[in-house]
């Protein structure tokens, strides 16, 4: 068995720099469609009219996304002549809407948050870069944050899902459970919107319904370091992205 | 390592006109057989009720069919219940029942085909039929301690955005099954592992050291898809299919896809079949990846965790550079793909599942020296041959107990039979042998994402698909965990009037029990992981 200790040393590190540097290696984010201006009225219409679940709204030659509702179906970047700007990054959390400030946490909590995940009906996507947080590749015991396993010594609930009927019980008291200075973050878009699953006789069309959410992570999934992001916004170590910013249209 | 033969191969094949006589003898005059296609070869109308027992027991145990699962359809004025088996080598067959909608009672085949005990489950939740003579019907989907009775969410009748007075019991209780002396019941989830596990709740019965009954109780993530697509766009539904189980997302839109071509009668052009079963692939790779890793997980074995993590967390960075989605989202559309790759892009994605590759069999060697790791997954879990026949396993975990049903082989989909390759069984049934199907169909796949690389000749990827009056049919796909059935209805308009997803998932919670039961506590989660089952996609 010793050769196990012999191959883990010689893998050397392999953990990415973020949040010190930004992450440069390809394929861990899907991006994300951004705010665009268009030449013409007609063409930011077209890119509102493609979206199956109205996250663009056209406004003149700009169109705005609305990242919270956003499932990534690529629509807008693949299906039109003209697509939406496509914005490569991960840092994407913010707040939910008519929160002006953000409720991070004490600075005691900054290198030390204990996170608690409950899946409330999610694809399995989320819940799945959730777990590659712990993936060597991303490590973020390093940067003090650690899953729990009860809810009693948990400082962040993170939710997953839409919150389906059935989830919506366990998923209170989980939160119950949770002592004082707590705070909630809804991950992924179904977690924000409801997303594709909306609101429905079994679905309450996300976490904010049923809990008061703190921070959002939008995406469909968010890849880890979107979460990780989420994470640093929350102790304070990163601040949130400005939804505001339209970009031109790049050719 | 063996690779079964499967009967399409072998003498064992039994051709359509053949089966036809075969149940042209028994069944002369309880069933009218009509030739049917979008998907089946053959479907049997029951003349009489009374007759579905022993026609499924015929289909099931003496013509050796798969069952497929159930799929219940209410229409204006009666019921269709159609059980779908599958003849390896022939092809689907589909026993229909069609009742006034009156009817309330339906016989129970759960003696004659185990395997139906759960899609009856469902649809006597969902629907309010009862199945006279199942031994367990009720608390399922809606589970009992927040929905009154007689909420039948699936019925015509019943809107999808209405709001439910909620009704919260808590002084439900679980039906406990062992009644011995001291015996009592260790309660796990639905948010167990610090969350990290999907949301499903074990019930695990037992009078000190091993579990005697494990009840797992499933549907916590039920959101309704089948119930949401009604009534709406095929573009729109193909968002559901893809997302209601995102670990298996391709396998699942493609059998979707499937289903809405064979409603058009349109075929995906021969460079979006080859490029389909390329990423179908690239998902099996990537899913087994995973599910290595949360094995080596279960068993708390760090170095081989973090060395399978970074080989998933690869393959989807490759995933993601290749398609734009880390899961694969967005890339399957009815009559083809979204989009097209260039050359170069395919030949980075190969380094990348070359790697990947020599990673797992590197992996492998090393686990196969690790005696304190095989210790806990040899002899554990064991589903023997005859139970898994018996529970109708599917995909690797039945694959692990010799039952060599792949949808691959036994009843090919794009072009899947102009491929060279095994379908890899074991037969001790236990979690080691699980583990080695595994890294076999890791392997496996990495072989026919070469030859769809070299066998891809330029050419459109996509052809306009709709345009026709309607219609029903069934597409599949060996989705990583297994047969994946996607039964779809469309109306006049090409809106959806009936989707249902029978997933591998479903399938295979049904037997999990029969591994737990009779093993320590400490292998539950061994158990579990080599298991590998998704509950959001069982609950869809």
């Amino acid at each position: 068995m010793s050769f196990w200790f012999w191959h883990g040393l010689r893998s050397g590190i392999r953990t990415t720099h973020y949040p010190r540097r930004a992450e440069a290696a390809l394929g861990v984010s899907p991006g994300c469609p951004v705010n665009t201006e268009f030449s013409s009225d007609g063409e930011a219409q077209t890119a509102a009219a493609i979206c199956p679940v109205d996250a663009i709204v056209a406004h003149g030659k700009s169109a705005f996304v609305d990242q919270g509702k956003c499932v990534h179906c690529q629509r807008c970047r693949l299906s039109i002549p003209s697509p939406m700007n496509w914005d490569t990054g991960y840092e994407w959390s913010r707040l939910p809407a008519g929160q002006a400030e953000s409720m991070t946490l004490p600075s005691a909590f900054s290198r030390s948050m204990h996170v608690m995940v409950v899946d409330a009906g999610d694809c399995g996507a989320c819940l799945h870069e959730v777990k590659q947080l712990n993936n060597p590749l991303y490590n973020i015991h390093r940067l003090g944050f650690f899953f729990t396993a009860t809810p009693r010594t948990a400082d962040l609930l993170l939710v997953v899902g839409p919150v389906s009927e059935n989830m919506r019980g366990p998923l209170l008291k989980t939160w119950e459970a949770m002592p004082a200075t707590r705070r909630v973050m809804a991950v992924g878009s179904c977690a924000i919107s409801g997303g594709v699953f909306g609101h429905s006789f079994i679905c309450a069309g996300g976490v904010g319904s049923v809990l008061p959410v703190d921070f959002e992570v939008p995406g469909n999934p968010p890849p880890p370091l979107a979460i990780l992001h989420g994470l640093l916004v929350a102790t304070g170590r990163k601040s949130v992205v400005d939804t505001e910013r339209v970009s031109e249209r790049r050719s | 390592m063996t690779a079964c033969s499967s009967p399409a191969d072998g003498n064992e094949q039994i051709g359509q006109s053949d089966l036809t006589a075969a149940l042209g003898e028994r069944f002369r005059n309880e069933v009218s057989p009509i030739q049917a296609e979008r998907g089946y070869v053959l479907t049997l109308s029951l003349i009489q009720t009374s007759s579905l027992p022993s026609l499924c027991r015929f289909l099931f145990w003496d013509l050796g069919c798969q069952f497929g699962g159930m799929i219940a359809e209410e229409l204006s004025d009666h019921w269709c219940l159609h059980y779908t088996f599958l003849l390896p080598g022939s092809g689907w067959i589909d026993v229909l029942l069609s009742l006034p909608i009156g009817t309330t009672t339906v016989p129970s085949i759960v003696a004659e085909v185990n395997a139906v005990d759960w899609h009856e489950r469902e649809v006597e939740d969902l629907f309010g039929i009862h199945f006279e003579g199942h031994p367990r019907l009720g608390d399922f989907i809606l589970h009992d301690q927040i929905w009154r009775e007689g909420i039948e969410p699936m019925r015509k009748s019943f809107p999808v955005s209405c709001e439910l007075k909620r009704k919260l019991d808590l002084e439900w209780q679980p039906l406990l099954i062992v009644g011995d002396p001291g015996s009592f019941a260790m309660p796990v989830g639905p948010v167990y592992d610090g969350g990290l596990g999907e949301s499903v709740h074990f019930l695990l019965e037992t009078v000190g050291e091993d579990v005697i009954r494990a009840v797992p109780r499933l549907f916590y993530n039920y959101r309704a898809v089948e119930k949401l697509a009604e009534g709406r766009s095929v573009a729109d539904v193909l968002l559901l299919a893809e997302r209601f189980a995102a670990t298996s997302a391709f396998a699942h839109s493609l059998a979707f896809c499937q289903a809405v071509e064979k409603i058009h009668t349109v075929e995906a052009p021969p460079r979006a079949a080859i490029l389909r079963v390329l990423i179908c692939e690239l998902e099996r790779l990537r899913h087994h990846a995973g599910a290595i890793a949360a094995i080596c997980e279960s068993t708390a074995f760090g170095v081989s965790t973090a060395h399978a993590s970074i080989i998933e967390e690869e393959l989807l960075r490759a995933s993601c550079v290749l398609i734009g989605h880390r899961y694969l989202f967005g890339l399957n559309i009815p009559g083809g793909l979204s989009r097209d790759f260039e050359s170069g892009e395919y030949q980075r994605l190969l380094l990348s599942v070359d790697k990947a590759e020599k990673d797992l069999s590197t992996l492998e060697s090393r686990l196969r020296y690790s005696s304190s790791f095989l210790d806990r997954l040899e002899d554990v879990g064991v589903i023997g041959i005859d139970s898994a026949r018996y529970l109708n396993l599917v995909g690797p975990i039945g694959r692990a107990s010799a039952q060599h049903c792949d949808l691959r082989k036994a009843c090919p989909y794009s072009g899947y039979e102009g491929y060279a390759f095994d379908v890899p069984c074991e037969k001790e049934g236990d979690g080691y042998a699980r583990l080695r199907v595994l890294f076999a169909e890791a392997t496996q796949s990495v072989r026919l994402i070469h030859q769809a690389i070299d066998a891809l000749q330029p050419g459109a990827v996509r052809v306009p698909c709709g345009g026709s009056p309607g219609g029903a049919a069934l597409g599949w796909a060996e989705a990583p965990r297994g047969a994946a059935l996607h039964w779809l209805s469309l109306d006049e308009k090409g809106l959806v009037d009936r989707y249902h997803a029978i997933t591998p998932s479903f399938s295979n919670w049904h037997g999990f029990h029969e591994a737990a039961e009779d093993f320590a506590f400490q292998d539950f989660p061994i158990i579990l992981a080599t298991f590998g089952l998704s509950a959001t996609e069982c609950d869809r």
